[in-house]
């Protein structure tokens, strides 16, 4: 007959937290070196520890797009990564797009296009068009349509978000 | 400069600070040394807590507090101080009151740490026993032991007219059916949050998600008996509520108890998980009865609801109103039951009672028209009623015959064959359908005040709220257009306790009721001017009463004569005046009791179904508004498109799925709770029909917050017959219901 197992034994350890970490990031073209504990999701370094609040948190799962950033220029689900992952890489948050005084265009449209009410969803929304834009495969309105429905928003703005994604698409191709 | 802003385009005036990231929302306010709270929720839906151990989260570096009910500092005793302005009758549910569960994922410890993380964490490691109860979550299951409340917390069901029974069983054409809807939740992409910040003297600044700073400032005074010196509650800018805000919120409470007793500042916010543990819309199931003459004439209408509600409380809407409000008939019954389960109370979401009761009633006119072979417009237009049968009153207007003609025209009615499974484009039948809205246009008393200083520059202010509806905007091309300043000159500021007292942000009524205060303050302000003007040398407004003259491009002029003006700014510079300040509440004129307000709408749509798969899409849609005067057509058409958006989704997706055995919404996410995204919506073309209306507000303008919503739905589910010969009477509509 086998030993009952050694672990039966052991008392349960006290709950522990996990050690912190060095991290490299620019965020917003300022780069900037934390101490973060890896359980630390990218959205709730910029949110609560960096107070970058422009990126929002509708979820927290990846469901809704209200996180929306652009890493190394590519729009990502902030929620769904742990910032000590991405040590050494280059973040734009909605707080980072316009210069100065001057809007992105992407920005000035939302404005002009009234694609937005609440605003909570906005910042992800810019953040995605820009992402798509960068990514060259939306070709038609259905395309727009499809590669912009992981960014919920519940005022129902979205004929109009339409109209700013399709606005940028020809800016681009006139570059 | 020209300053006539309403009626015009404007872009919102918060719109820069939406797009940078600079706009506040309630969790987005920091002070160093903020603790975070985490909720513990249920896991059973009725019962008690029998042992709470709270041991090993305390252990966790970081962890400083976990409340329960077991060492929560003391709060008030009695129901009545938990009541808030949208309470129904009833006992309000009350936070870590005692170890009583009265429904699923009803919080029962707050967990207090130094980080989000630890905090959640530490809420993972609160062991909990509990004694479960039998609970009640079904509403079909438990129709028979429907009842009448003793108190509806909507306008009770209208009195009965004639004899429906001997009506209806005459009647040439009848229908008799059932139409039920899912609970539905309100999900605003912003989660509940409230931030209590504890300041140096003692006192509390609660930045807080809700739709009436008033209301959770009340709230919390009552409850922590706090003085409205000694908490104060700010809220700029709110990520959507729907009417999820009309109620203080369970983390405000937690927020502020937590800050209260570790004198620190907090901050609560829920999961998205946890937005599906307060309020939503109620299941309801209705009852039809339509009957008609060979002609379309109706004879015989009665209407009966079956609504949920908690145990605790008896929320109900204006379900059973409709017909009195849209259809001639002279015969005419009405009831709204009330079924009590083991819920959370249901809360007012978008268009309360009328996305309910329209979806039935206008899918009930669809049915009795295919089977009269009357075309569904005429047959509207054949019971067209010129007074709200409720009380025999007048509609203040109505223009909901322009809506029809006008957005029948604009979708191409007439090019539609009546007959159903008629329209096919390859493998996808094509269905055309079309329904009625209306919703009540009130007028609230509202206060406001407004502040003008010698540089030209107008605060205007208020206690209300803006959800993402434009108050901001509006109530600053109001303010500035009243007073001829341009637009840039003028601020609105709203989202204060400390401000003049506003109703709540619902209703569709701030419009109506905030902006006919804000032009009345404006007025004064005005009159005020004019006194100052008369005494200028050589004045040109030395006689001219307030009627004589106008504010505009930024100058007083005569009526008569534009070019007889006096700059605003130089009237008060040369006055030496340091600034003109007024305040006024604004109140309903008494003549308009004798009139019914409502807004009015048609929406015709189309839809197209796969024949083999079932899926709907819906492909175009027109919506005809009847909403009065037009303040900003940018932001009333954004209001619309909303409204449609949302009866997408009611009519095809939305379904708070109730998983009977544990009495738990199991699709609690975003991922399974389905709302529209932008793939879900087709081109939507919106129409304001023109309407005059003196008598709604000094405005005439009728708010449009809901009307946008009410008629969609069932325009849809009628389409979806047209297109397939199936009639849908249950929704959401799914594939697998139309195979």
């Amino acid at each position: 007959m086998k030993n009952k197992p050694e672990t039966e034994t052991i008392e349960r350890a006290a709950p522990w937290l996990p050690p912190r970490q060095t991290v490299t990031l620019t965020i917003n073209e300022t780069e900037m070196q934390l101490q973060l504990e890896p359980w630390t999701s990218l959205l709730d370094l910029l949110r609560e520890h960096l107070h970058l609040t422009g990126t929002k948190k509708g979820c927290d799962h990846g469901q809704c797009g209200a996180c929306t950033i652009l890493l190394d220029g590519k729009r990502i689900n902030s929620c769904l990564t742990l910032a000590v992952m991405h040590d050494g890489s280059d973040i734009t948050t909605i707080e980072g797009l316009a210069k100065g005084e001057e809007l992105h265009p992407v920005q000035q449209a939302f404005i002009d296009h009234d694609a937005f009410q609440c605003g909570y969803c906005t910042p992800g929304q810019i953040c995605s068009t820009i992402g798509l834009i960068n990514e060259g495969k939306a070709k038609t309105l259905d395309d727009i349509r499809d590669l912009m429905s992981g960014n919920i928003c519940r005022c129902g703005a979205y004929s109009n978000i339409v109209k700013v994604v399709q606005e940028a698409l020809e800016r681009s191709k006139a570059k | 400069m020209r300053t006539d802003y309403i009626g015009k385009p404007t872009n919102r005036v918060d719109g820069r600070l939406k797009v940078t990231g600079g706009a506040k929302y309630a969790a987005e306010f920091h002070v160093p040394g903020l603790l975070y709270g985490y909720v513990v929720s249920s896991e059973i839906a009725r019962g008690n807590i029998a042992e709470i151990d709270t041991n090993e989260a305390l252990q966790l570096e970081g962890v400083l507090q976990v409340l329960t009910h077991e060492n929560r500092p003391p709060s008030a005793w009695f129901d009545k101080s938990y009541q808030d302005e949208d309470s129904p009758p009833g006992s309000p549910f009350r936070p870590l009151y005692n170890s009583e569960i009265q429904f699923s994922q009803q919080p029962i410890a707050l967990v207090v740490a130094e980080t989000f993380e630890a905090a959640r964490y530490g809420a993972t490691l609160v062991k909990v026993v509990y004694e479960e109860a039998p609970h009640t979550t079904d509403l079909k299951a438990n129709r028979a032991q429907a009842y009448t409340p003793k108190k509806y917390k909507s306008t009770p069901p209208p009195d009965s007219r004639g004899d429906v029974d001997a009506a209806f069983a005459s009647a040439a054409v009848k229908v008799e059916q059932e139409y039920t809807h899912p609970s539905e939740h309100h999900n605003p992409m912003e989660m509940h949050a409230s931030t209590a910040i504890w300041e140096e003297d003692g006192t509390l600044t609660v930045y807080d998600k809700t739709q009436s700073v008033k209301n959770s400032q009340n709230y919390i005074s009552q409850i922590f008996g706090l003085s409205s010196k000694e908490a104060l509650v700010i809220s700029p800018f709110v990520g959507g509520a729907f009417g999820s805000g009309l109620r203080p919120q369970y983390q405000l409470f937690l927020a502020v108890m937590a800050a209260l007793e570790m004198k620190r500042s907090v901050r609560v916010v829920l999961t998205r998980q946890q937005m599906f543990s307060f309020g939503h819309r109620p299941a309801t199931v209705q009852h039809f009865q339509l009957g008609c003459a060979a002609d379309g004439t109706l004879q015989a209408v009665r209407q009966e609801a079956f609504a949920e509600t908690s145990k605790f409380e008896d929320y109900s809407e204006n379900v059973v109103v409709w017909p009195n409000t849209l259809y001639k008939s002279e015969n005419a019954a009405f009831d709204h039951k009330l079924i009590s389960l083991d819920v959370y109370t249901p809360l007012d979401m978008r268009a309360p009672g009328g996305s309910t009761g329209l979806f039935a009633l206008e899918s009930a006119m669809d049915e009795l028209a295919a089977a009269a072979g009357i075309d569904p417009v005429e047959l509207r237009l054949k019971n067209y009623t010129e007074e709200d049968q409720s009380n025999n009153a007048p509609f203040s207007s109505k223009e909901l015959r322009e809506c029809y003609r006008q957005g029948a025209e604009r979708f191409g009615w007439h090019k539609r064959n009546p007959e159903a499974r008629s329209m096919k484009e390859g493998h996808q039948l094509i269905g055309w359908g079309m329904a009625t809205g209306a919703w009540e246009a009130k007028q609230q008393q509202a206060s406001a005040k407004a502040l003008l200083t010698p540089d030209g520059k107008l605060t205007v202010s208020s206690a209300t709220a803006d959800i993402g509806t434009g108050t901001y905007t509006v109530m600053t091309q109001i303010a500035a257009e009243a007073l001829g300043l341009p637009l840039e000159d003028v601020t609105f500021k709203l989202g204060d306790s400390a401000l003049p007292e506003a109703p709540l942000e619902g209703g569709s009524w701030t419009v109506s009721s905030v902006g006919s205060a804000v032009k009345q303050v404006c007025d004064s302000v005005g009159e005020k001017l004019l006194k100052l003007a008369r005494k200028v040398e050589n004045s040109p407004f030395a006689t001219a009463s307030f009627e004589e003259v106008t504010f505009a491009d930024g100058e007083l002029r005569l009526k008569s004569d534009a070019s007889k003006a006096l700059a605003v700014t130089r009237i008060l510079q040369e006055r030496e005046v340091n600034a003109i300040e007024e305040e006024v509440t604004s109140k309903p004129a008494s003549e308009q009791k004798n009139y019914a307000p409502y807004s009015h709408s048609a929406a015709f749509v189309e839809v197209k179904v796969d024949e083999d798969l079932g899926t709907i899409k819906v492909t175009r849609v027109v919506s005809a508004i009847a909403g009065g005067r037009i303040i900003n057509t940018k932001t009333a058409k954004s209001q619309i498109l909303g409204g449609v958006v949302w009866g997408i989704g009611m009519a095809l997706e939305e379904e708070s799925l109730m998983d009977n055995t544990f009495g738990r919404f199991m699709n609690h996410n975003l991922a399974e709770y389905h709302v529209p995204v932008n793939a879900d919506i087709p081109d939507i073309d919106v129409i304001f029909v023109e309407e005059h209306d003196d008598i709604v507000n000094p405005l005439g303008a009728k708010g449009l917050g809901e009307i946008g919503i009410v008629g969609v739905a069932p325009a849809i589910a009628n389409a979806v017959y047209h297109a397939t010969g199936k009639r849908i009477r249950e929704l959401p509509i799914t594939l697998d219901k139309v195979m």
